[in-house]
C-alpha cells in the first residue's frame, strides 16, 4: 500500500481547514440513488466542468431532508415529492426542481405464492399479496421508497398500519439491506429499478410487477435555504442544481446505463 | 555526608501503628542519634519492617510522634535513603537508575553523570554501568541500590534486611559497602535477623518484640548479657514466631 | 461456502492488483484509527496512571465508570458527536462534520476509556512493586505515575493495541460522523457495510479479510517488539 497515500490521509485527519483547501459542496441524497452508481458517473463530469467536488452523503430521504433542515448539507437530492414540497414551504429550501424519474418494481420469489407475476397492476398485486399473506419486506425507514410503498397500500384501500400481519416484515433499513433480507426470506419487496439492476444478491427473487404508471418515482433537487443557514455554499450549490437540470446534466443522466439498460429518465422542466 | 545541619537525632514518642484491626507497633519511644550503627533486631512479625517504614516516613503512625531535628520536610526527606530487602530497579541501565534518583533530588543536570559514576565506582559496578539494571544478579542489584543511596549522600541510611535474599559472597560485598557508608559518616539504621551480621556491623541494638521496644543495649552487652527474657531467648534461637 | 472461497481469492486478487481506490480506503482507515489511538494514548495513559496511583474520594466509582465506558456503543458515540458537530449543534461553526477529523474525534472518544482503564490496571499492579522505592526516592503522585508508565511501556502496548483493534473494527461511529463519502470519508468498515448493502457479498468479504489480515499483522508486529524489549530490558 502506498506510503504516500497514508501520510496524505494522515495529514487530512489533522487538518482542520479542509474548506480552505478544496472547493466542494455537500449533497444529501438517498441510498438508492447512491447505490445505483449514478453519482459515480455523474459527479466527475460536473467536477471536470466546474472544479467543484461534490460530496454525497447517502442516507434515507427522511434523514437527508433532516440534514437540510440542520444545515449540514448544501443541496438535497431526494425522491419524495410531498415531503420535498413541505421542505420548501417551511422555508428550508429555496426552490424545488424536478430532475429525473425512475421506476419502482415489485420483486418477488420465483415461486410467486401471491400469483402476481407478469402483472402491470401494482394495486391489484398488493391486494393479492395481502390476501395470500405472502411475506413482504418493507423499508420502514421514512425513505422515499418507504413513502411510495405506503401510498400504494393506500391506493389499494389497505390500511397497512392496522392490517399488517406477520407476513409484513418491517426491516427498518436501507434499500440494499432490505433486499438482502427479502432475498433471505423469499419475500416480495418494492425497490427502485436502479438498485435492483446493480444488486447482486438476488437469491430466488425476480421482477414480478412493473410498468404501472403509479410506480414512477420522481426525483427533485433543492438548494438549502441560505437565509436559514448563512454558511451554505449557495453559489456552488446553485451551480450544481443548475447543471443537473441543464441539457448537459440531463444528457449525462440519460447516458447512465447498467448492462445496456438506462436507469434514470431526465425530465427537468424547461 | 552528615553535615553541620544534620536532621538527627530522630525522636520517637509513644509511636503506635495499627492496621486491619491489629496492633503492630504498640507504643515505642526512643531517640536515634548520629554516630553508632543501630541494628533493629527481632523475630519475624515483631514489627521491624513497619518500624523502619515509620521512621523513614513511608507510613504514618496511628498515634504518637516521629520528629526529626530539622523541621523542613524537604530537608528531612533528602537527608534519608532506604534500601529494601528486594531491590527495585527501573527498566533502564544501572547508570540511568542512579541518574533518576539524582534528578529527583534536583542535582543539577551537569553534575549528575559524574556523581552517578562516582557512586558506581564506590560499589564496584562501573563495568556494568550501561547494562540494563534488571538483568543484573540479585547481589549486583542490591549493590546498585546502595550505589543509588550513596549518590544521594544521605544523613541516614535505612536498610531493611538488605542481605536476606543473598548468598554469603554477595552478603559480604554488601556489608563492605555498608561499612564504607558508615566510615563516611552516614548514620546506619538496619534491621536484620542475621545475628552474625548484627555483631559484625552494629554498635547498638534495639530489640523489638510484639511491637514493643523490649531492650536497647550496646552490641556486645546485648549478646553477652541480654537483660530481658525475650532477648535471651532470641539470642539463643529459642524465641517462637510472634 | 463457495462465497467464502470466492472471497478469499477476491481478497488476494484485490491486494495483488494494488487498486488505487482500495489503497486510498486502507490508507484512510489506518490514518483515522492510528490518529485516534495516538490522541487517546496521549490523554488516556496519564489519566489511567494518575487514577492508579492517586487516592481520592470517589476513586472506586471512577474506576468502575472507566471500565464500563470501555463498552461504549460506537453508534451512540457517533450520534452524539454528530449532534455536537452538526451545523445546528454547538461546534457546528468548525465545519468538521463529514470530514476525517470528525471520524478521528469520534474514535478517540471510543478508544480513550479502553486505553485509560487498561493502563490503570497495569500501573496499579506495578505500583504494588514500585511504590515504596519510588516514594523513598521522593517521587510522588503524578511524577511516580509517569515514571511507571514509561517503565511498563512495553506491556502498555497491549492496551494500545486493544484500542487500535477497536478503532479499526468499528463502523457505527465513523459512518454517522463521516457520512461514508466516496473518496473522502470512506474507510474499510464503511465500505464493507456499503458493499454488503449493495448485495456484493464477495467483495465485502474480501475487504473483510484484508481488514483482518491488517489487524493480525499489526498485532504480530507489536508482539515481536514487546518480546524483544523484554529480553533487552528485563
Amino acid at each position: 500500500m502506498d506510503l504516500m497515500r497514508f501520510f496524505l490521509a494522515l495529514s487530512l485527519c489533522f487538518s482542520f481547514s479542509i474548506e480552505a483547501q478544496q472547493r466542494f459542496i455537500t449533497v444529501a441524497s438517498t441510498t438508492s440513488t447512491e447505490q445505483s452508481g449514478l453519482f459515480r458517473h455523474l459527479l466527475p463530469i460536473f467536477e471536470q466542468k466546474t472544479g467543484i467536488q461534490v460530496r454525497v452523503v447517502a442516507l434515507g430521504t427522511g434523514q437527508s431532508l433532516d440534514m437540510g433542515k440542520r444545515g449540514d448539507a448544501d443541496v438535497v437530492f431526494v425522491h419524495a415529492k410531498p415531503l420535498e414540497k413541505k421542505f420548501v414551504a417551511e422555508g428550508y429550501g429555496v426552490q424545488r426542481f424536478e430532475v429525473m424519474y425512475n421506476d419502482f418494481v415489485l420483486v418477488g420469489p420465483k415461486s410467486d405464492p401471491a400469483k402476481v407475476g407478469g402483472s402491470k397492476d401494482i394495486v391489484a398485486a398488493l391486494q393479492k399479496v395481502k390476501a395470500a399473506q405472502a411475506p413482504f419486506a418493507s423499508r420502514g425507514d421514512k425513505s422515499g421508497t418507504h413513502f411510495a410503498e405506503l401510498e400504494l397500500w393506500k391506493a389499494a384501500a389497505i390500511d397497512i398500519a392496522k392490517d399488517k400481519g406477520p407476513w409484513y416484515r418491517d426491516t427498518g433499513s436501507g434499500m440494499g439491506p432490505m433486499l438482502n433480507t427479502a432475498a433471505g426470506m423469499n419475500a416480495y419487496a418494492l425497490t427502485d429499478r436502479g438498485t435492483w439492476l446493480s444488486f447482486k444478491n438476488r437469491g430466488d427473487l425476480v421482477i414480478s410487477v412493473q410498468g404501472d404508471r403509479r410506480l414512477f418515482n420522481q426525483y427533485g433537487v433543492i438548494l438549502v435555504n441560505p437565509a436559514k443557514h448563512p454558511h451554505i455554499k449557495k453559489e456552488m450549490g446553485q451551480a450544481f442544481v443548475d447543471w443537473v437540470i441543464s441539457p448537459d446534466g440531463q444528457k449525462a443522466i440519460a447516458e447512465y446505463k447498467i448492462g445496456g439498460e438506462q436507469l434514470f429518465f431526465p425530465n427537468a422542466k424547461r | 555526608m552528615s553535615g553541620a545541619h544534620s536532621i538527627l537525632p530522630l525522636t520517637l514518642r509513644e509511636v503506635r501503628f495499627a492496621a486491619g484491626g491489629r496492633s503492630i507497633i504498640d507504643g515505642i519511644s526512643a531517640e536515634i542519634a548520629a554516630g553508632p550503627t543501630t541494628i533493629i533486631l527481632g523475630a519475624n512479625g515483631a514489627g521491624k519492617s513497619v518500624l523502619m517504614r515509620l521512621m523513614h516516613g513511608l507510613l504514618r503512625p496511628t498515634s504518637g510522634e516521629i520528629a526529626w531535628r530539622e523541621q523542613g520536610a524537604e530537608r528531612v526527606r533528602r537527608g534519608q535513603a532506604m534500601v529494601f530487602q528486594r531491590p527495585v530497579m527501573l527498566r533502564r541501565s544501572a547508570l540511568a537508575n542512579i541518574l533518576y534518583a539524582l534528578e529527583l533530588a534536583r542535582v543539577p543536570a551537569a553534575e549528575r553523570e559524574r556523581q552517578a559514576m562516582e557512586a558506581l565506582r564506590e560499589v564496584g559496578l562501573v563495568d556494568v554501568a550501561d547494562r540494563p539494571a534488571r538483568v543484573l544478579s540479585g547481589g549486583e542489584q542490591q549493590r546498585l541500590a546502595l550505589a543509588r543511596a550513596w549518590a544521594l549522600h544521605p544523613a541516614v541510611l535505612f536498610l531493611d534486611e538488605p542481605t536476606a535474599n543473598l548468598d554469603p559472597g554477595a552478603t559480604r560485598e554488601i556489608e563492605n559497602v555498608i561499612k564504607a557508608f558508615d566510615a563516611s559518616g552516614t548514620k546506619i539504621v538496619m534491621s536484620t535477623h542475621n545475628l552474625g551480621q548484627a555483631r559484625r556491623l552494629g554498635d547498638e541494638v534495639l530489640f523489638i518484640h510484639q511491637g514493643r521496644l523490649v531492650e536497647r543495649a550496646a552490641v556486645d552487652t546485648f549478646f553477652r548479657q541480654p537483660a530481658s527474657a525475650e532477648a535471651a531467648a532470641f539470642v539463643k534461637g529459642e524465641l517462637p514466631w510472634t | 461456502m463457495s462465497t467464502l472461497g470466492e472471497a478469499v481469492r477476491g481478497a488476494i486478487g484485490l491486494m495483488a492488483a494494488g487498486d488505487p481506490m482500495l489503497g486510498g480506503i486502507v490508507a484512510l482507515s489506518l490514518a483515522v484509527s492510528l490518529s485516534a489511538v495516538l490522541l487517546a494514548a496521549l490523554l488516556g495513559l496519564p489519566l489511567g496512571a494518575a487514577i492508579a496511583v492517586g487516592r481520592f474520594p470517589g476513586r472506586r466509582a471512577l474506576i468502575v465508570l472507566l471500565n464500563a465506558l470501555m463498552g461504549l456503543p460506537p453508534v451512540v458515540v457517533g450520534l452524539l458527536v454528530y449532534l455536537l458537530l452538526s451545523r445546528a449543534g454547538p461546534l457546528g461553526e468548525m465545519g468538521l462534520l463529514f470530514t476525517p477529523p470528525a471520524m478521528v474525534i469520534a474514535q478517540t472518544i471510543l478508544v480513550l476509556p479502553i486505553i485509560a482503564a487498561l493502563c490503570r490496571q497495569s500501573v496499579e499492579d506495578a505500583w504494588v512493586e514500585y511504590e515504596e522505592q519510588l516514594r523513598s526516592l521522593g517521587a510522588d503522585g503524578l511524577r511516580a505515575a509517569l515514571t511507571l508508565v514509561w517503565d511498563i511501556r512495553f506491556s502498555l502496548v497491549t492496551a494500545v493495541l486493544a484500542g487500535l483493534g477497536r478503532a479499526l473494527a468499528e463502523v457505527g461511529a465513523v459512518i454517522i460522523v463521516g457520512g461514508n463519502i466516496d473518496g473522502v470519508t470512506r474507510v474499510m468498515t464503511t465500505t464493507i457495510a456499503l458493499e454488503t448493502s449493495k448485495g456484493d457479498l464477495p467483495l465485502a468479504l474480501s475487504l473483510g479479510f484484508i481488514l483482518i489480515a491488517l489487524v493480525i499483522v499489526l498485532n504480530a508486529a507489536a508482539h515481536l517488539i514487546k518480546e524483544a524489549a523484554q529480553r533487552r530490558y528485563g
